[in-house]
């Protein structure tokens, strides 16, 4: 129930309303709770709300960096600051 | 976005992290997963059969639905007879067993109850039919909560009159200390849920690491983030540390959403709230503000539900909170499977029970 699943802005409509891009699918979802969306950017959307911006950079980069450190360190690759 | 989700099921990868947690898991652990979606991810990909044999994957308190208490689901019942109210609420919830019925089997019977995929939809429902009333069963944890504040604040300035919400929301850190405070049960890390985190960060979380020793990893729910929150918890187990760390940054930052939490505290407060299996757990759930009473669907209806009674033999309590394995409980495929459950976690698509009868051969 609590999966949230990622989608491009393709579309803002008024009230922060917007049309995303699900794989293919389109759906139309709140931005009310990311101020920051923009169009073409990555959301996660859950329940018809878009939870949180992603940024489809990082995503990418922190996959490299995984791949890199985790095969010749053993630190850990994302630690959230203490 | 599809390449990225591919590579998070890259098996090379998945191979090594597997390596990475043999050498790493240097003593017995048991790990607890608080939330549904990775009991789901867990079973599916098959990754409690690859963990060594000293660590334990546990499901916890995470499936919402299951969770939710028989007095909450009779009363969705009992309102749901009144003439006039439709009740709509999320797919998941509707076979959910209370003490005497299901939303499903009372809509067999006649009662105008829907499921939607937004809460938003209610308010449409609403609007389209004004001589009816529409009541959302709003269900979930930090993920789904602040959309259904959200829709809350957009129906009382819509002055959408017809509107109201009957609030079973429950908080996930208060349960984690009610878990590790819990003589029955062990837990020696926590699998921090993902989408939960992405509204709350990892800071409400802080305590259980701090005040418990108990560490925990937010981790993602491709199987390469199940498996890399496990060794980040193994190590944390090796080097003796206790902190919560995130495995999961492309969903979570440090923050967390602020707007999504402002909004959960412009609409909410914190309430006691039962759980089902651990009982109540003191501030773990939300109530309506006064100033959006007007929307709450527990002051608007006047019914008394019959006294809850707990299901005969279920004990989904206790694999709700760690101590038993779904294939420990008597019932666990025998009496109750996926097409005929009895409890709510062999009901629940992310009931740990359906989960495991779906997916593995334990118990068979």
């Amino acid at each position: 129930m609590c999966l949230a699943i990622p989608a491009k802005v393709v579309l803002i409509n008024e009230n922060r309303m917007a049309e995303v891009d699900i794989h293919g699918v389109t759906r139309t979802v709140s931005l009310s709770l990311t101020p920051d969306a923009e169009l073409d950017s990555w959301v996660l959307v859950h329940a018809g709300f878009a939870i949180q911006v992603v940024d489809e950079e990082f995503a990418n980069e922190s996959w490299e960096l995984i791949k890199q450190i985790e095969w010749i360190d053993d630190e850990p690759p994302a630690e959230a600051s203490a | 976005m599809a390449d990225i989700q591919a590579a998070w099921r890259d098996p090379e990868l998945a191979r090594h992290l597997i390596d990475l947690i043999e050498t790493t898991a240097d003593r017995p652990m048991n790990l607890m997963e608080v939330c549904g979606t990775h009991t789901v991810a867990i079973a599916r990909f098959g990754l409690r059969e690859v963990m060594p044999a000293n660590v334990r994957l546990l499901s916890g308190p995470g499936c919402p639905v299951c969770v939710t208490a028989n007095r909450d689901i009779d009363l969705a019942i009992e309102i749901s007879k009144v003439p006039g109210v439709v009740v709509t609420t999320f797919g998941d919830m509707m076979k959910v067993p209370g003490s005497y019925s299901s939303l499903a089997r009372e809509k067999s019977e006649g009662r105008d109850i829907r499921v939607v995929y937004s809460p938003l939809d209610s308010i449409r429902m609403a609007q389209a039919e004004p001589d009816k009333q529409v009541v959302f069963l709003g269900v979930g944890f930090e993920t789904t909560v602040p959309i259904i504040a959200a829709t809350i604040q957009q129906a009382a300035g819509a002055g959408v009159e017809n509107f109201s919400v009957l609030c079973v929301h429950k908080t996930v850190p208060k349960a984690l200390e009610a878990i590790v405070n819990d003589p029955d049960v062990h837990i020696d890390g926590f699998i921090l849920p993902g989408h939960v985190s992405t509204i709350i960060g990892p800071e409400p979380y802080r305590f259980i690491a701090s005040e418990y020793g108990v560490p925990g990893v937010v981790t993602g729910f491709e199987p390469v983030d199940v498996l890399q929150g496990v060794w980040m918890l193994a190590k944390q187990l090796q080097e003796g540390r206790a902190e919560i760390e995130i495995a999961y940054k492309r969903g979570v930052n440090v923050d967390g959403n602020p707007t999504a939490r402002a909004m959960i505290d412009e609409v909410f407060e914190p309430c006691d709230a039962e759980w089902r299996g651990i009982g109540v757990i003191p501030g773990s759930g939300l109530a309506m503000r006064p100033r959006y009473a007007g929307w709450d669907a527990s002051l608007r209806f006047d019914v008394t539900p019959p006294e809850p009674r707990a299901i005969p033999g279920c004990q989904c309590g206790e694999v709700l909170r760690g101590a038993i394995l779904p294939f420990e409980c008597r019932l666990f495929g025998k009496g109750c499977t996926p097409e005929n459950p009895i409890g709510p976690c062999m009901v629940s698509s992310e009931g740990s029970c359906a989960a495991y009868y779906r997916y593995t051969d334990f118990g068979r």
